[in-house]
């Protein structure tokens, strides 16, 4: 793709023996905001230090804007960096910290003064211009690196985890922070995070990471609705998945046959054909609870009977485990809902667009 | 739990008393009227600090101790510091190895190293000159300096460095600005170990060192042998005031910096 703005073909990095990024490659338009997302050790925080030119590259090849940049040196890529511990310059005040990359591009002081002001106010840390960046709070200091990230305008914003080490009220501020700041400035942003709900929160396009390869880059709802295969599915959300086998492939819609010979319809991924093995992928909220006696007919949905195991009450939801004939199966249901009694028999039903069928 | 407590209240007064017990003996010996280090103090004077100024064999030696020491710091500073962001490097190979051999000087015995050096300076036909003197201290204070501010560069987080880089500073203003400024701390107390090695350095300094490079220290030395001047006490007291001070001014420099 000759259009996009940040381009990773055939990607790979080693250390030693070891191959952390494997043939990647990744395509991202001017002003997008993609998470790479993937448990530790996945290789999404090595891709983001290839990008920012602190780890060389094993081959392949890295363009930015049309330009292959594998042997630009950091300090020529024009890449905001923002990093998971800050990484601010302790021995600098918050203005000189904001101020330094201007310095280095040489502008006037008027302007870096009037910058500077501008990317603290932006932050709402005007005030706080003349401290250490000791004496500040973690979320403070981030919005400082944030800032500093920021102020010389860079073609690009790298985030490496930024949020990891603020606590959960002050992370979901900060997101809603970084979005809003992404869509006024145009930003294009990349950001790595083992957190999914930010990556749901913030993204336009997620990359999900494991072993070295992007298993699946796509918009949180495809991710979460369509999961590529089964370390999509598993790692976005919770999600039950069951053994079947795949009786009839007629293009969106596929029947396929259960364990225990129950027939089911489900949208699935192209490419699994008739007499394939596959795993039917079930989101928990998904799946409605109806009394066992209720005319099967009459809802023309997919039907699992089923025996109530337990009930966790988790605040704003219900957690309902259920014993089937193909084994257990988790379902979330509203708190309002009918509270079941264990031992009770029920009936399971789900839409056919709501069960999603991929390889084993 | 008093009495555990009091024991170790007790015990620390004990070792402290021990490691000052010295000083407090021969300190009030430098403000001495008589002729004799020796107690009982038959009147306080200054007799002897003005001995220090006004003969010029002690006057010689404080100079020449204060010159040597200073350029042995430079010195010793200078290259213990590009040796420490040297061993700091990411892929250097025998790495450790390198390290202990820049730390050999402190563990190998004065004598030895002192015999070696004299050799080696007298082939070069520079034994017993300023410049031996200042390189047979340097060689022992370097230990010091790589000691120090390898822990000062260890404190310092790199992804502060890569950020500075990433920021479009250059590999020079990334030293310059960012990783010598919190280096500094290290470097600092480096130098005022280097300046205190030098200072009350005697044994590579009889091998090395001529007779108009007689230093402080080695004066003190050979004045002990000969007559036991309470000079040495005053001298004595001339060199803790001196450290100390060095000391006070590091930690200010140390505050200010935190």
């Amino acid at each position: 793709m000759s259009g996009a703005f940040i381009s990773f073909q055939d990607a790979t990095k080693d250390y030693g023996s070891v191959r952390v990024v494997e043939n990647l490659n990744l395509d991202i338009a001017r002003g997008e905001f993609v998470s790479l997302l993937g448990p530790s050790g996945s290789g999404k925080t090595t891709l983001l230090m290839m990008l920012a030119g602190f780890e060389s590259v094993s081959g392949g090849t890295i363009t930015l804007d049309g330009k292959v940049i594998n042997d630009l040196p950091t300090y020529k890529r024009d890449m905001g960096v923002v990093f998971q511990n800050y990484a601010l310059f302790p021995h600098m005040t918050v203005a000189r910290n904001v101020a330094f990359p201007l310095e280095m591009r040489g502008e006037a002081k008027a302007v870096t003064a009037a910058k500077v002001k501008k990317a603290l106010d932006m932050v709402q840390l005007g005030q706080l211009a003349d401290r250490l960046p000791g004496q500040l709070s973690g979320g403070q200091q981030q919005r400082v690196a944030l800032a500093r990230a920021l102020v010389f305008e860079p073609r690009v914003v790298l985030m490496d985890e930024p949020l990891g080490a603020l606590d959960k009220q002050l992370r979901e501020q900060m997101q809603l922070d970084i979005r809003e700041l992404h869509h006024r400035l145009g930003l294009t942003v990349i950001f790595v995070t083992h957190d999914q709900d930010e990556a749901l929160t913030m993204s336009d396009r997620i990359a999900i990471f494991n072993h070295g390869k992007i298993q699946q880059c796509a918009a949180p709802r495809e991710v979460y609705d369509h999961p590529a295969n089964r370390f999509v599915a598993e790692f976005i959300g919770e999600t039950n998945l069951l053994d079947c086998k795949v009786s009839e492939n007629a293009g969106e819609t596929f029947s396929v046959t259960l364990d225990d010979g129950s027939v089911v319809a489900a949208h699935g991924l192209p490419g699994l054909v008739a007499g394939d093995r596959a795993l039917l992928s079930l989101r928990p909220e998904r799946i409605e609870i109806l009394p066992a006696e209720t005319d099967a007919t009459a809802t023309g949905q997919n039907r699992l009977a089923g025996e109530i195991l337990d009930t966790i009450y988790q605040g704003d939801h219900l957690r309902v485990v259920i014993e089937t004939a193909v084994g257990q199966i988790i379902a979330r249901t509203d708190r309002k809902a009918q509270e079941w009694p264990v031992r009770a028999r029920v009936m399971l039903t789900f839409r056919a667009a709501d069960g999603w069928v991929i390889a084993p | 739990m008093m009495a555990m407590s009091l024991f170790k209240s007790v015990y620390a007064t004990l070792i402290v008393g021990f490691l000052v017990a010295p000083l407090l003996v021969v300190l009030p010996l430098a403000f001495t009227s008589g002729a004799f280090l020796t107690y009982p103090i038959p009147s306080y004077s200054f007799r002897w600090f003005s001995e220090l100024v006004e003969n010029t064999v002690w006057s010689r030696a404080i100079l020449n101790s204060l010159l040597i020491a200073g350029s042995t710091t430079v010195v010793a500073t200078l290259l213990g510091t590009l040796a420490a962001l040297g061993l700091r490097a990411r892929n250097l190979v025998l790495s450790s190895q390198i390290r202990t051999l820049f730390l050999l000087p402190m563990v190998v015995p004065a004598v030895v190293l002192g015999v070696g050096m004299q050799a080696l300076f007298v082939r070069f036909g520079i034994n017993s000159t300023y410049l031996s003197v200042i390189v047979a201290h340097s060689v022992i204070a370097i230990p010091f300096v790589v000691i120090s501010v390898s822990g000062a560069l260890g404190g310092i987080d790199r992804r502060v460095e890569r950020a500075a880089e990433s920021l479009g500073a250059r590999p020079h203003k990334v030293f310059f600005l960012v990783t010598l400024p919190l280096a500094m701390p290290g470097v600092a107390s480096g130098a005022a170990l280097a300046f205190a090695t030098s200072l009350d350095e005697v044994v590579l300094t009889l091998f090395v060192a001529g007779p108009n490079q007689r230093t402080l220290a080695r004066q003190m030395f050979s004045t002990l042998r000969e007559n036991i001047s309470p000079a040495i006490a005053s001298a004595a007291f001339v060199i803790i005031v001196g450290t100390i001070l060095v000391a006070l001014l590091l930690l200010l420099m140390r505050r200010r910096s935190a």
